[in-house]
């Protein structure tokens, strides 16, 4: 029987939840790497037993973790993220330059067809790969020497590459994504990459259409269909469907188009998730009634799914690593919230129930379908 | 205790990170004692610590964490100072402090 395993990282350790096909009943182990920050694990899609963490600290800096039994027991690998050749300057916020300087593993994304081989989103944004499962890590420096480098900017939250989505058809292609300089594209394994961002309108820009400098939150993209991406922007929900060449918006009905997650059904690649922030200075659910939205036309017309979670006095977040889909028949769709809830759903979205109440603030969720 | 076995003491975290358990680590060093000659040794033998106490490439401490020794906070001596005599012969530990977070989280 199918069993699912949600991998889920906290502002005060790691959490695995794992239960079977039905979804109902779940059995918690953690918390791993108790009190530091967990902003990602993600398990290998060819090995599911190999897993990465990405454990930092304000204190004691990066870790990188390895688990090769499903999370049982890890073991620290390299942490050593060296910008290649001489850094240079991103803009500062007050618009000086300012040197690049590591600090942290945002996401991890192991490679579709190598257990060993995982690209790390870093801030300040770059990206990294290993291909020795972790012993070394070396940049993939075309990215950050795109010539729009030096004008990147941090958001408030600090200059993180957080989104990594390789093409399943085309393994030389690969779309990031980084706070707040855009979204890009490489179509020659790393080597040279290329902004993609026509299409994308941001008011807070001296240049609302500018090729770089975008707020983006996270992207998502089915695996049949790599040329069709959605993206929650800082404002706005957005597709393409031309591998990024040009961009529309699809927020349509949504009560806010704010908000931090977007993920796309298992078996429906028309069929898309967000939860819908009230704004850039109110970081919880409008009215407080915590609501996802689902579309079954690739966007533009919304409905809340509503059943099972909190419709008064909810002011929870939900950040842009803390949505996840399983690809059982009944898709399962997952997210955790920085109240320490982490809810599921085992119909697609029709109904939810919390698996977890109580954790600390989730930073990310993933979930692996395992045979 | 020897001349040249020094005795080092890693906040919780790091001691977790190095599968240390409760105890004090006990260094042999060579040749002068500095906060570099220590850190090298400790370094050495828990490399999954590289990185924690001193930035991976600079090798200056990290913004928040702390070194004190016989009662003394040693955080801004130069790394190749030499020690107290009493940290260099074992007598007291040297102390390597996470920074309190002063309840931010």
């Amino acid at each position: 029987m199918s069993k699912v395993r949600v991998l889920v990282g906290t502002r005060k350790g790691a959490f695995i939840l794992e239960s079977d096909g039905k979804r109902q009943k779940w059995d918690v182990s953690g918390p791993h790497f108790a009190g530091w920050e967990i902003y990602h694990v993600k398990g290998s899609h060819v090995d599911p037993n190999r897993l990465y963490a990405s454990q930092s600290s304000g204190w004691f800096g990066q870790i990188i973790q390895r688990s090769n039994d499903g999370g049982k027991t890890w073991g620290p690998m390299d942490n050593k993220f060296v910008y290649d050749g001489v850094p240079g300057t991103h803009q500062w916020y007050d618009g000086t330059p300012h040197p690049w300087e590591f600090k942290r593993v945002w996401h991890l994304e192991p490679s579709l067809t190598d257990a060993d081989t995982v690209y790390a989103g870093v801030e300040d944004a770059a990206l990294f790969r290993t291909t020795d499962g972790g012993t070394s890590w070396h940049e993939l420096s075309g990215l950050r020497g795109h010539g729009s480098g030096s004008r990147w900017q941090p958001g408030a939250g600090g200059m993180g590459l957080h989104t990594i989505l390789p093409d399943p058809g085309d393994p030389k292609r690969m779309f990031i994504a980084i706070s707040a300089a855009g979204a890009f594209r490489t179509d020659d394994g790393g080597t040279t990459w290329k902004p993609i961002n026509r299409g994308l309108h941001s008011a807070m820009l001296p240049e609302p259409t500018a090729e770089v400098g975008h707020c983006v939150h996270r992207i998502a993209m089915h695996r049949s269909r790599p040329n069709v991406l959605f993206m929650q922007k800082h404002w706005d929900v957005m597709r393409t469907d031309d591998a990024g060449e040009q961009w529309r918006e699809v927020s349509g009905n949504l009560p806010t188009d704010f908000g931090f997650v977007i993920d796309v059904h298992a078996h429906e690649p028309e069929t898309i998730y967000v939860v819908p922030i009230k704004s850039d200075s109110e970081h919880f659910p409008p009215e407080g009634k915590l609501r996802v939205y689902r579309s079954r036309s690739g966007g533009n017309d919304w409905e809340p799914l509503t059943k099972g979670l909190p419709q008064s006095d909810c002011y929870v977040d939900v950040l842009r690593e803390a949505m996840a889909i399983d690809s059982l028949d009944s898709c399962g769709v997952y997210f955790g919230t920085t109240g320490g809830q982490v809810y599921a759903s085992a119909d697609a979205g029709d109904s939810w129930n919390p698996i977890v109440r109580d954790l600390p603030a989730v930073l990310s969720v993933e979930v692996q379908t395992l045979s | 205790m020897s001349q040249g076995i020094i005795r080092v003491v890693l906040p919780a975290h790091l001691r977790t990170l190095a599968q240390l358990g409760s105890g004090e680590v006990q260094l042999e060093v060579t040749g002068p004692v500095t906060q570099r000659s220590v850190l090298d040794a400790l370094e050495a033998r828990y490399p999954m610590l590289q990185g924690t106490i001193r930035d991976h490439v600079t090798q200056e401490r990290r913004a928040f964490v702390r070194f004190f020794a016989c009662q003394e906070d040693l955080s801004h001596e130069s790394p190749d100072a030499a020690l107290p005599d009493a940290v260099a012969s074992g007598t007291e530990p040297f102390l390597v402090v996470g920074a309190i977070a002063g309840g931010i989280y």
